[in-house]
């Protein structure tokens, strides 16, 4: 079903840009939910230290991360001790084919998913239509895309790009539902065909939000309900999540959780908090037979290595840097052609897909900084946006270049531009005859310089260079 | 080499050297020392701010409260704890206003239609409520499981006062849960709901649609 993610190439962001912002329904949607968004989140922190919440916040993160190789350890012990069973995959492939062993053990031909971005990442849907695998989304959001056959286009709210007179035409089409621009009534129609299908289902397969070593407990964070049902009904289920979720103790959960719902949707907590430590003990009544974990690196420990380029980690997935971002918010999720979209996903992204498949990401920003103003584990984004940047044309010779397919935008011209300007600036005779030489030679200037003039005033050049005047005013 | 070591020894090896461990301080997250009744006010406007419904019961009153409550909606039936007091007191009330009772007294793969279909309403108890964010602490046991308080549309919580606690740091401490956890625990704060369709909120999405709670004071 991830169809889409399968055959977009990340490298037109410029085109689909072009076309998203003339595309008025798409401006109006994104624009409408993200205002939405930012009021709810201020409101919600109203009467909180915040500065002081994300510094707690970005020290709990950072300590798991500092422990990382310890805690991972430490969480399969306790997983294990409970009863879960604990699978490791270097990347998005062999997650895939763990889960899909897991399915085949049991026979299981049909699957019930709550919601999971690390599952998109994996492309895990794509894979279990190529196995024969029915593999069915159950939160509201996902169901949609699913049934457009498109991807997420925000990482808490996929369907936000679709408003309610396209979603009614799609359950229309797809579900034989009845036109209607009544959301309680296509909010029970879903409810309604989904729950057939929790009943039914061989599978659940879920994200994680916080996996915690101390207890070997699985938190997920959920408003509909979908998350608990997908967990609890079906005989099997497999979590999936990137190995940077594990957090020490269940204390640094409560901060966390603090901060997550508030800075996702504005809420101060969501309906459901499930925190799952085991399978259906002897004795009880309900609950999975089976419960698998699938810690999945993909990328993640070599984002590791960096002092810099860890904070990426960080990241508690709450979307809030794209609700802020003036980028996304005029181009939409699907611009980016990426798992992840906005500012997350221009510094995550080119990790997972090398730095010349995702070259136009990290420019895909006017460096404003709201996404590092609004990050809750205050993650430098803008920072690391510049980094990439560096990166992506090789230019920083002090520290050379990591990121898998680093240098991809570097060009000789640019590089000769550069390397001429720093030569001239490091020569103050050549330097002052070459301003010298522009002062007096002005009205040969170019009116139109290219791109940079279609929307700007071409800037003109002054008279008399800067040591000219300093000179005449004596100093 | 297993992917697992190989994982592990890729952290183990990081070639930035050791990472410093910060300091955290929790005490952002505490709140003053609000008295029961200012708990209770907080729980009840916290909750119904996200459509759940909060009655003021005694131990004398809150059958009465739930037979009304019951009634009001047309519930043909009731699923109750066996074991837990709440249960046993509803069954040896002898009321003639409550609907039939039920019991969740067989494997889930035994009556999955019947759960899905045929229950109305279900009733269980908490340990405890969430002042800050207006939640109920449930932990599912065999005499209470998970699906109780998830697939009936109404779902009738009770809560005791004197276990109201200020915030979910709090809670966690005050019951050490950091000693070992329950195979599921849950906080649960509203009604399912969504917000996927135009940020629209709709209730009952998966979930119950009403989420009713007795606060025994």
């Amino acid at each position: 079903m991830n169809s889409q993610a399968h055959h977009v190439d990340v490298k037109e962001f410029h085109p689909r840009a072009q076309a998203a912002i003339h595309n008025p329904k798409i401006r109006q949607n994104f624009r409408r939910a993200m205002d939405g968004l930012m009021a709810k989140r201020t409101a919600a922190f109203e009467g909180w230290d915040l500065e002081t919440l994300r510094d707690l916040g970005a020290n709990i993160r950072l300590k798991a991360l500092s422990n990382l190789p310890d805690l991972l350890e430490q969480l399969e012990a306790k997983l294990t001790e409970n009863g879960i069973r604990v699978h490791w995959a270097v990347d998005g492939d062999e997650a895939c084919r763990i889960v899909r062993d897991i399915c085949v053990a049991r026979d299981a031909r049909t699957v019930i998913k709550g919601k999971s971005m690390v599952s998109e990442e994996m492309e895990l849907n794509h894979y279990f239509g190529e196995q024969g695998i029915e593999a069915l989304e159950s939160d509201l959001g996902e169901y949609i895309v699913q049934l457009a056959d498109e991807t997420p286009s925000h990482i808490i709210m996929p369907a936000i790009h679709k408003n309610t007179g396209e979603i009614s035409e799609l359950m229309h089409e797809k579900t034989g539902t009845d036109l209607s621009n009544d959301v309680e009534y296509l909010t029970a129609a879903a409810r309604q065909q989904l729950r057939e299908k929790f009943m039914n289902a061989d599978v659940g397969v879920s994200g994680v939000n916080f996996a915690v070593a101390e207890t070997g407990t699985l938190c997920l964070v959920e408003n509909e309900g979908n998350g608990r049902m997908t967990t609890t009904v079906p005989p099997c289920h497999i979590a999936v999540t990137g190995i940077e979720k594990v957090v020490p103790s269940l204390e640094d959960v409560s901060a966390l959780l603090a901060l997550l719902t508030r800075s996702a949707t504005g809420q101060h907590i969501t309906t459901y908090f499930n925190m799952i430590s085991g399978p259906r003990k002897s004795g009880e009544m309900d609950g999975p037979e089976e419960v698998h974990l699938v810690l999945v690196d993909n990328g993640r420990s070599t984002i590791y290595q960096d002092d810099e380029l860890l904070d990426t980690l960080r990241c508690i997935r709450c979307g809030a840097c794209m609700n802020h971002c003036p980028v996304y918010t005029r181009v939409g999720g699907h611009t980016y052609g990426t798992t992840y979209p906005g500012p997350i996903g221009k510094i995550l992204m080119p990790h997972l897909i090398g730095l010349d498949e995702g070259r136009h990401l990290p420019s895909a920003s006017s460096l404003c900084g709201a996404c590092g103003e609004v990050c809750p584990v205050k993650i430098p984004i803008p920072d690391l946006l510049v980094r990439l940047r560096q990166e992506s044309v090789d230019g920083d010779r002090l520290h050379p270049a990591k990121v898998r397919g680093h240098g991809a935008k570097r060009s000789t011209g640019e590089a000769l531009v550069w390397k001429g300007w720093a030569w001239m600036h490091a020569h103050p005779g050549i330097y002052r005859l070459g301003t010298g030489a522009a002062a007096r030679f002005r009205a040969l200037q170019p009116s139109k310089v290219g791109a940079w003039t279609r929307y700007r005033t071409t800037p003109k050049l002054a008279g008399k260079t800067l040591h000219q005047r300093m000179k005449e005013r004596g100093q | 080499m297993s992917s697992r070591d190989i994982i592990l020894q890729r952290l183990r090896n990081r070639s930035g050297g050791e990472l410093a461990t910060p300091e955290c301080d929790f005490s952002v997250l505490k709140r003053p020392d609000w008295s029961t009744a200012e708990r209770i006010e907080r729980f009840e406007k916290a909750i119904e701010s996200v459509h759940g419904e909060v009655h003021h019961c005694t131990d004398d009153t809150w059958q009465e409260r739930l037979a009304e409550v019951l009634a009001t909606r047309g519930a043909r039936n009731l699923l109750v704890p066996r074991e837990h007091a709440i249960g046993k007191a509803i069954r040896q009330s002898g009321r003639t206003d409550l609907p039939e009772l039920l019991a969740y007294e067989a494997p889930i793969e035994n009556w999955q239609s019947d759960l899905f279909n045929e229950v109305d309403a279900a009733i269980t108890s908490t340990r405890g409520g969430i002042a800050e964010t207006g939640s109920l602490i449930l932990w599912p046991t065999p005499d209470e499981p998970r699906l109780m308080s998830l697939v009936p549309p109404v779902h009738i919580a009770v809560l005791k006062a004197s276990e109201l606690y200020t915030t979910f740091h709090e809670a966690m401490q005050a019951q050490d849960w950091s000693a070992g956890m329950p195979t599921n625990a849950l906080l649960i704060s509203g009604p399912s709901k969504t917000a996927d369709i135009e940020q629209t909120l709709a209730y009952g999405v998966h979930g119950p649609k009403e989420l009713i709670v007795l606060v025994i004071e």
